[in-house]
C-alpha cells in the first residue's frame, strides 16, 4: 500500500461530550427536581393551602414517609410488590418475544399481513383494561387474567414499532447480504433484526409504561395482592398516607423498569451516530471543491432510489434522561 | 500494478489452505455472464429492452449512461435480485437465478451494516461461507489491510470518512471470494481525489482474483481507465459495446485513440 492511500477523512475518534455538562452534575440537577417538588407538596399540605385546589385533606410528606417506613418493615409490601413485579415482568416479556415476532411477519409477509393484519388492527383499538371480562372469562384464575391484560398492553406498541422499523430499513442492507449467499435466516438475523432494534426499542419503552398503567388498573379491579390491589384497599378504608405510599411505590418501579428498557436499548443500539459526537452522521463534509471533471453525486437511477442511512432511526432514540 | 503481487501476496500467505493458494495463482476463474434479448426492470417499470450483452470471464466491463437509463437495473439484474421480464439471463451458460455469493455486489454507499465494526462486515460473507471464527478475523483482518484499513479495523461505519466506507465495502464484496464483482456507482459520492485513489486501489486488489467485474458509473473518464470494454446505455437500450484502447493506463489518457472513443462515449450520452 502507498502511503498516500493511507486513511483520509476526519478523525475518527472525536472528542466525546466536548460541550456536555458533566455527569455528576446533572445527576444533581435531576435530584434537586424531586427535592423541589416534594418540597412544594409538603409546603402545600402542611399549611393546608386552599385554593381553588384543595390541599388541607391531603397528607403531607411526612405522613406519607411514615406510614412507608411501616409497610416497608412489614411482610406485606414486599409481597404486593413480587406480585406485582412478577405479572409484569411476565407479561411484558411475552409481549416483547411475540410483539416483535409477529411485527417482523407482517412486515415481511404478505401472506402474514393479509391473515393477521385485520385481526389485529381490530383488537388494537381496544384498551387492554377493557379487556377485564375477557380475561375473567377466558383464564382460570385472576393471576393469568392479570398477566394476558398486561401482555395485550404492551404487545401493540412492539408490534407496530417493530413492523414500522422492519419496514424502514434500508433494502441495501438485505440486497448486500442475498449477494453474499445469506438466505432469509441470515437476513432475518444479521438484518432484520439488528437493523429494526431502534425502533423495537422504542415500542419497548412505550410498552412497559402502557404495561404499568395496565398492571396497577387490573389488580385493582380484579387482583388479590399486589401494589394496586393495597393502594385500592388503602383507598376503600380512607387511608390517604397508604394510597400515597402505593402511587410512590408505582412510581418508582414504572421508573426502574423503563429505566432498565432504557439502558438495554441504549447498550444494544450502541452503534447509532449520535449528535453529540462530532463528525457522524456524514463525517466526509469537508470536501475539497472538486474538479469540474466530477459531476454531482448522481441521482439513482428508477426504483433503486433509496434514502441513505444517515441518521436513519434516529427518532426511535428519544433522549429520555434516566 | 506492481504493487499488486505484494498485496495478493499478503493474502496468499494468510494460509487458508488449497482454495486460497489455487485461487492467487489460477486466475481466470471469473464467470461469463451473458443476457440475450433480455428486457430488465419491474413490470410497472420496463428500464432497458432488449439487451444483448456477454461479458467474459474476467475482464472489467464498465457501463456507462445517463441517470435514469436502468444502470442499477441492468446490475441488479445481473445479481439475481430482479429476474428478467423476457429474454435470458445466464451464467457459464446455465440460467441465472437469485443471488448468490458467486456474485457480489458493491454500491453506491451506506451498504456497510452500521451496527458492526469494519472487520465484522467483512467477516460477514466468510460467516455465511460457514469459516469458522478465528478464520474469519485472520482473513478479514488480512483483507481490511489490503485495502489500507488495518487500524480502523474496530471502527464502526459512521466513525470513518466515506471513502474508508467504500474500501470496507470493497473489502467485503471480495472476501466472500465471488467470481464476479458488481459495481453499482461504487465511488460516485466521492470527492475527486479520493476518487483517483480508490480507482487505483480496485485495480490493484482486483489483480490477481480473476474476478469478472461490472463496473456502472456516470462518469466517463472512470469507465474509460477501468474498463476493458466499456458499454453504452441509452434511451431504454444497450446501445454500444465498445473495445478500450489502453485500459488501466494512467498515462494513456490522451492516447489518440481512447480520446477518439472518449469524443464518441460523450456524444452518445449527449444524445
Amino acid at each position: 500500500m502507498t502511503a498516500d492511500r493511507a486513511p483520509t477523512g476526519p478523525g475518527s475518534r472525536p472528542a466525546r461530550r466536548r460541550n456536555r455538562p458533566r455527569p455528576a452534575a446533572r445527576y444533581a440537577l435531576r435530584a434537586l427536581a424531586l427535592l423541589a417538588v416534594l418540597a412544594l407538596w409538603q409546603a402545600l399540605t402542611s399549611l393546608d393551602v386552599d385554593l381553588w385546589l384543595r390541599f388541607s385533606q391531603f397528607p403531607t410528606v411526612t405522613d406519607v414517609a411514615h406510614a412507608f417506613a411501616d409497610r416497608v418493615s412489614g411482610p406485606d409490601y414486599w409481597t404486593d410488590l413480587a406480585d406485582s413485579l412478577t405479572r409484569i415482568v411476565t407479561g411484558f416479556l411475552l409481549a416483547a418475544v411475540l410483539g416483535v415476532a409477529v411485527g417482523v411477519l407482517i412486515a415481511r409477509s404478505r401472506l402474514a399481513e393479509d391473515l393477521l393484519g385485520p385481526v389485529l388492527e381490530v383488537i388494537r383499538p381496544i384498551p387492554a383494561i377493557a379487556l377485564v371480562p375477557v380475561a375473567i372469562l377466558l383464564f382460570p384464575s385472576n393471576e393469568q387474567g392479570i398477566v394476558f391484560i398486561t401482555f395485550t398492553a404492551a404487545f401493540f406498541p412492539v408490534l407496530v414499532s417493530t413492523r414500522h422499523a422492519v419496514r424502514a430499513l434500508t433494502p441495501v442492507w438485505e440486497e448486500a447480504v442475498r449477494t453474499m449467499g445469506g438466505g432469509r435466516w441470515r437476513v432475518l438475523a444479521s438484518v432484520v433484526l439488528p437493523g429494526a432494534l431502534p425502533g423495537i426499542f422504542g415500542g419497548l419503552s412505550v410498552g412497559i409504561g402502557v404495561s404499568w398503567i395496565c398492571v396497577i388498573s387490573a389488580e385493582m379491579i380484579s387482583g388479590q395482592y399486589g401494589v394496586g390491589y393495597r393502594t385500592w384497599q388503602d383507598y376503600t378504608i380512607v387511608n390517604y398516607p397508604g394510597v400515597f405510599v402505593g402511587m410512590a411505590t408505582i412510581g418508582v418501579l414504572g421508573w426502574l423498569t423503563s429505566t432498565a428498557v432504557e439502558l438495554m436499548g441504549r447498550r444494544l443500539t450502541h452503534w447509532l451516530p449520535r449528535t453529540s459526537d462530532a463528525p457522524a452522521p456524514r463525517p466526509r463534509l469537508p470536501r475539497p471543491t472538486p474538479a469540474s471533471s466530477v459531476p454531482a453525486p448522481a441521482p439513482r437511477d428508477g426504483a433503486a432510489d433509496r434514502p441513505g442511512t444517515g441518521p436513519k432511526p434516529e427518532e426511535a432514540r428519544d433522549e429520555h434522561l434516566v | 500494478m506492481s504493487t499488486s503481487s505484494d498485496t495478493r501476496g499478503t493474502h496468499g500467505t494468510q494460509g487458508t489452505g488449497g482454495t486460497q493458494g489455487a485461487h492467487g495463482t489460477q486466475g481466470g476463474q471469473g464467470t461469463r455472464l451473458s443476457l440475450h434479448a433480455a428486457d430488465l426492470g419491474r413490470p410497472d417499470a420496463v428500464a432497458l429492452t432488449d439487451v444483448e450483452l456477454d461479458v467474459a470471464p474476467g475482464e472489467i466491463l464498465t457501463v456507462v449512461g445517463p441517470s435514469g437509463c436502468g444502470k442499477s437495473t441492468l446490475l441488479r439484474t445481473l445479481a439475481g435480485l430482479l429476474p428478467p421480464l423476457d429474454g435470458r439471463l445466464a451464467q457459464d451458460g446455465r440460467p441465472l437465478v437469485g443471488p448468490s455469493a458467486d456474485r457480489a455486489l458493491v454500491f453506491q454507499e451506506d451498504a456497510l451494516l452500521p451496527w458492526r465494526t469494519l472487520r465484522a462486515n467483512v467477516e460477514l460473507p466468510l460467516a455465511i461461507r460457514g469459516l469458522p471464527r478465528a478464520e474469519r478475523r485472520t482473513q478479514a483482518e488480512a483483507w481490511l489491510a489490503g485495502v489500507g484499513l488495518a487500524e480502523y479495523a474496530r471502527q464502526l461505519p459512521h466513525r470513518v470518512s466515506g471513502g474508508q466506507r467504500q474500501r470496507a465495502q470493497l473489502a467485503r464484496a471480495l472476501a466472500g471470494r465471488p467470481r464476479a464483482v458488481l459495481m453499482d456507482e461504487p465511488f460516485g459520492a466521492l470527492d475527486a481525489q479520493t476518487r483517483a485513489g480508490m480507482q487505483d486501489l480496485l485495480v490493484e486488489v482486483l489483480a490477481g482474483t480473476g474476478a469478472t467485474v461490472v463496473f456502472v458509473t456516470h462518469d466517463v473518464d472512470e469507465a474509460l481507465f477501468l474498463g476493458d470494454r466499456v458499454a453504452l446505455l441509452g434511451a431504454g437500450r444497450l446501445t454500444a459495446v465498445r473495445a478500450v484502447p489502453h485500459p488501466r493506463d494512467r498515462a494513456a489518457h490522451d492516447a489518440p485513440a481512447l480520446a477518439a472513443l472518449r469524443h464518441e462515449v460523450l456524444a452518445s450520452l449527449a444524445s
